[in-house]
């Protein structure tokens, strides 16, 4: 082999062309919706739920959720005037089939719906291994089932309890904020299926958008703040007791 | 130049090396989807993967444009702002193919209950009634009608 300096310092540039070619791929464009104009999130009006269950049958027909695991759920508590710091907390499939009569109708009793919060500083995609979970430049944390090794990291790392494995795909499942929705126009499922207005989706990059007025003059909390997720669902006057 | 006279097996070390990477460089192309690393690290065509599922509820606008006569029995009503879907269940394929893809019929017996059945937990500005004593199992649209359910009186109708 007669390989000089001068072939290796020849190859060098070529080697850098094809370097650059190969990180720099197609980009796939998606007609008249722009990531960069979308910060989801989403409101949740706690007054206004009724715990109907409408929003958890909504989600598992659109996106076909296996029996026994959601996506949302809606939990109901039960809050007792001289223990108000425990809360007996029930959710019967999820509040799927509604809720029986309440065992103490005393003290206080409340509904809760609950749903991944598609948080900004998201503890579930800093522990995946893969990058198969991810926050979307439009602020929504997804799955990409086809990298997912079903490690489980991020179901035990998000500290709302949100996501779980599908038994059918041995994968990380969780909301995707109705992705296939919200990039068409649409609302999602259980914004859309909402009787009462309870639950209503919002952009926060969007000047218009009447969340920013609601966020001004209401009092306005996120699950766990502590845990500093930065978590973007937002619920309207709730309990101190809701976990 | 004496020093460097067995300086051959140094250019062969640099050719298995230049190979190496080679090889890894196309290895690596060939793995790695193309947009893997658009947005972050992940791959970005996951984005129109998942974006590309077909919806089950046609959103309440697909609903009106239709039927725009139950919009207006509706729009003084007390379920005003509750979506078509709420009651009548994923339509998506009855807006693709009104024709062929029917609703369901809906027992009202069972479907009103589901929001107005009395529990404590529910907010109490919101109407409720215990279904059994109410309404005796009568469905509820014996009396209510659905679209808007404020009981009217005959002569007003």
């Amino acid at each position: 082999m007669n390989v000089t300096r001068r072939h290796l310092l020849l190859l060098l540039p070529a080697a850098g062309v094809a370097w650059k070619y190969i990180l720099a791929g197609t980009p796939e464009v998606a007609p008249n919706y722009k990531l960069a104009d979308h910060w989801w999130s989403m409101l949740i009006d706690l007054p206004k739920c009724i715990g109907c269950g409408n929003c958890v049958r909504a989600c598992q027909a659109e996106n076909d959720v296996p029996d026994g695991y959601f996506r949302t759920w809606i939990e109901r508590y039960h809050v007792n005037d001289y223990d108000i710091e425990n809360p007996v907390v029930d959710s019967p499939d999820g509040g799927k089939k509604g809720f029986p009569p309440a065992k103490d109708p005393s003290g206080k009793n409340f509904f809760v719906p609950k749903l991944c919060n598609h948080c900004a500083d998201s503890p579930c995609t800093q522990v995946c291994p893969v990058g198969a979970t991810f926050i979307s430049p439009d602020g929504v944390v997804l799955v990409d089932k086809t990298y997912c090794l079903g490690c489980r990291y991020c179901v035990q790392a998000c500290p709302y309890g949100c996501r779980f494995i599908n038994p059918k795909t041995d994968t990380a499942e969780k909301c995707t904020l109705c992705y296939h929705r919200i990039t068409k126009g649409l609302t999602t499922a259980c914004c859309e299926n909402c009787p009462t207005g309870a639950r209503q989706l919002a952009d926060l990059k969007n000047p218009k958008d009447p969340i920013h007025e609601f966020l001004r003059t209401h009092s306005v909390q996120v699950l766990k703040p502590s845990m500093a997720t930065h978590a973007k669902v937002f619920y309207n006057e709730m309990d101190g007791s809701v976990r | 130049m004496s020093s460097f006279k067995d300086s051959g097996h140094l250019f062969r070390l640099a050719a298995v090396f230049l190979g190496g990477i080679l090889v890894f460089l196309i290895v690596r192309a060939l793995l790695v989807p193309k947009t893997f690393g658009e947005y972050g690290h992940y791959r970005g065509s996951a984005l129109t993967d998942l974006a590309a599922r077909p919806a089950h509820y046609a959103g309440h606008d697909t609903c009106e444009t239709c039927h725009a006569d139950v919009l207006d029995k509706k729009k003084d009503g007390r379920h005003a702002h509750v979506n078509c879907e709420a009651c009548h269940g994923p339509q998506a394929k009855h807006a693709d193919d009104p024709g062929s893809e029917q609703p369901a019929k809906l027992d009202t017996a069972i479907l009103c209950a589901k929001c107005h059945e009395a529990n404590a937990a529910k907010p109490k500005s919101f109407p409720q009634v215990a279904t059994a004593d109410h309404s005796s199992g009568l469905p509820c649209d014996t009396c209510h009608q659905p679209h808007s359910p404020a009981i009217v009186a005959e002569a007003a109708k």
